[in-house]
């Protein structure tokens, strides 16, 4: 575990030199997790996870990868499998102008970092990019190849404690696991 | 100082235990009640709950419904069914709805909803309860598990968003029809997650099922709660349902603070023709008219949407001594028994079968994409919420998203057509 030096109240997941995969607006809970598959785990999900808009996703997304898509990103259903199945094929963040908010909220309970990202189109496919945390401030940046910064919204600390915790399961185990240790 | 406050705030605050709360303030909440189902439910909540080594905090306030994979269509759905099934038993759940219709539809019908609760569901159609004049929306099972452990959950403080109807609907246009209109005029997630409100005379003149469509459907708006505020009509509906007199004798107090900031938008009822809402997207919405060349094969009411008693009576009124045309496929899914019961006694589920009608259990159905669903190739005319590719079959399946009504029209021509001509 390193040690941040600067201010920040919470240590950040570093992303760096991660590769994009680009995708349109509008991207529903559906495609991410097709109904049909949905009696089954992340496993079986994830090797249908986008097939209906784009077929090369589920068997070529690696760890540390990063979604950069249009706005409404994750519409539709609350089935949190849509965005479990980001984080189990290893998906490190999901760059968008706008989520839908239920499944913003699903995404950083499963420890999945969403960064709202007024300027995200301006990423390419294939691109490597880096995330910024600017000095004592909640306020991520997406670092381009090219050097560029794209300001993001900030990120409330309660929802960063959950990316770092890895979901509100293991936050809710660790403060359980305090409350009962009499801290 | 206090300010003028919304209904969304006044809702929020009671649960937050404050007086009054600002937009944007993220508060803490006691939930009133937690309804899930058995997929977002047992099956998802026990394995966290008992790595936790947690109890469910108030098993009085929990609903547990069986409406996604009942009836079950293979031995995984089975699986899942007879597991829900068992853990119901084990954590003594003493409010279990199995197999009688679908959560949105049931919870209000048992008279688990009243003005000014706060509540939480594990489907994304919650928002429903807003008609009940109670703040409702979904989450996924992971953010259930954290109320189920604690009893509490977070909210930022939503902005309101009015959508004012004046004027009254024509004959033959619904609720289904302004909530399409809504949607394509803001976008699917327009909403922005804030609060709607609707009101206006067009929504005060709605039953109460008509008012579940607007929000029930303001998930597709993308909004956290779509809420109206109770009148005369929703305590009278509630009384029915066995809410209790102490309950209802509180139900009017909920109303939104004369002033209270809020972004209103104006629509005229009177005007308002039946929307169709093209694939893929229920906000890839047009006048029905436009549509008149397509020809679908199946003609679908289902769905908390648009199966419910009032939706149910649409169709017949449509239908009634006819008979859908030929090489169509007609499919009713009633959203549950007892609505279904009642449209048997009213004869509207025969007008209905003798249409050629084939009738379907009271669950979610097709409308999930979770069991049986559409074929390739197939083109669909749906009283359904969402129209999303590969949602309801694969993605090959074009769904065209249309009231009750329009549905049933489209069954009777064999093409996508305006209900005002056929009931003219």
């Amino acid at each position: 575990m390193t040690v941040s030096t600067d201010n920040m109240p919470i240590e950040n997941p570093p992303i760096e030199n991660a590769r994009v995969w680009r995708l349109g607006a509008d991207i529903d809970t559906d495609v991410l997790a097709p109904g049909a598959f949905m009696k089954h785990g992340l496993e079986v999900i994830g090797w249908h996870c986008l097939e209906a808009v784009r077929s090369d996703f589920a068997s070529g997304v690696r760890a540390g990868d990063v979604i950069v898509a249009g706005p409404n990103f994750g519409i539709g259903s609350s089935r949190e499998q849509a965005a479990g199945v980001l984080r189990h094929l290893g998906v490190a963040a999901v760059i968008a102008p706008s989520f839908s908010g239920l499944y913003f909220r699903n995404a950083f309970n499963l420890g999945l970092l969403l960064l709202t990202c007024e300027r995200a189109a301006e990423v390419g496919e294939g691109e490597r990019i880096a995330v910024r945390w600017r000095a004592g401030s909640d306020t991520p940046e997406v670092q381009r190849a090219n050097g560029e910064r794209l300001p993001c919204a900030p990120i409330p600390g309660f929802l960063m404690d959950m990316v770092q915790a890895g979901g509100l399961l293991p936050l809710l185990k660790q403060q359980r696991r305090r409350a009962h240790d009499g801290h | 100082m206090s300010t003028p406050q919304t209904l969304a705030q006044k809702l929020i605050a009671r649960a937050a235990g404050r007086t009054q709360v600002q937009v944007g303030e993220v508060v803490t909440c006691a939930v009133d009640l937690a309804m899930f189902h058995d997929s977002s439910g047992p099956r998802r909540l026990q394995p966290m709950l008992e790595e936790l080594g947690a109890t469910v905090w108030d098993t009085n306030k929990v609903v547990l419904v069986l409406d996604h994979y009942v009836p079950a269509q293979d031995s995984d759905a089975q699986q899942i069914v007879q597991r829900t099934r068992e853990v119901a038993r084990q954590w003594r759940l003493p409010h279990v709805i199995d197999s009688e219709g679908i959560c949105h539809v049931v919870l209000p019908e048992r008279g688990h909803l009243a003005p000014g609760m706060f509540c939480v569901g594990g489907d994304s159609h919650s928002p429903t309860g807003g008609a009940f004049g109670t703040y409702m929306f979904g989450i996924g099972a992971t953010e259930m598990l954290g109320v189920c452990v604690t009893g509490q959950i977070w909210v930022q403080v939503p902005r309101t968003l009015c959508m004012h109807w004046t004027g009254r609907l024509s004959p033959g246009v619904s609720a289904k029809d302004m909530m399409l209109h809504m949607i394509g005029h803001f976008g699917m997630n327009g909403g922005q997650y804030q609060a709607v409100e609707f009101a206006g005379e067009a929504v005060r003149a709605l039953s109460m099922p008509e008012r579940m469509t607007l929000a029930n459907m303001s998930a597709e708006l993308g909004a956290q709660v779509g809420l109206i505020a109770a009148d005369a009509t929703t305590v009278a509906h509630l009384r029915q349902c066995g809410v209790s007199q102490a309950r209802l004798e509180q139900a009017l107090q909920w109303q939104g603070d004369e002033g209270a900031e809020q972004e209103r938008h104006d629509f005229d009822a009177s005007v308002l023709a039946p929307q169709v809402a093209a694939p893929h997207s229920p906000a890839n919405t047009r006048a029905v008219t436009e549509l008149g060349s397509v020809a679908p094969t199946i003609a679908y009411i289902g769905a908390c949407t648009g199966a419910k008693l009032e939706d149910l009576r649409a169709a017949a009124q449509v239908l009634r001594g006819h008979k859908v045309a030929a090489g169509m496929q007609l499919l009713v899914a009633p959203a549950s028994a007892r609505e279904q019961a009642q449209a048997e006694r009213e004869g509207v589920m025969q007008v209905l079968r003798d249409a050629g009608a084939q009738v379907l259990p009271n669950s979610c159905g097709a409308c999930a994409g979770y069991g049986a669903t559409f074929a390739e190739g197939d083109t669909v005319i749906s009283s359904t919420a969402r129209n999303f590719k590969g949602r309801m079959g694969p993605a090959s399946v074009q769904v065209y998203l249309a009231s009750p009504y329009t549905v049933a029209a489209s069954a009777l021509r064999g093409r996508i057509s305006d209900p005002r001509e056929v009931l003219a």
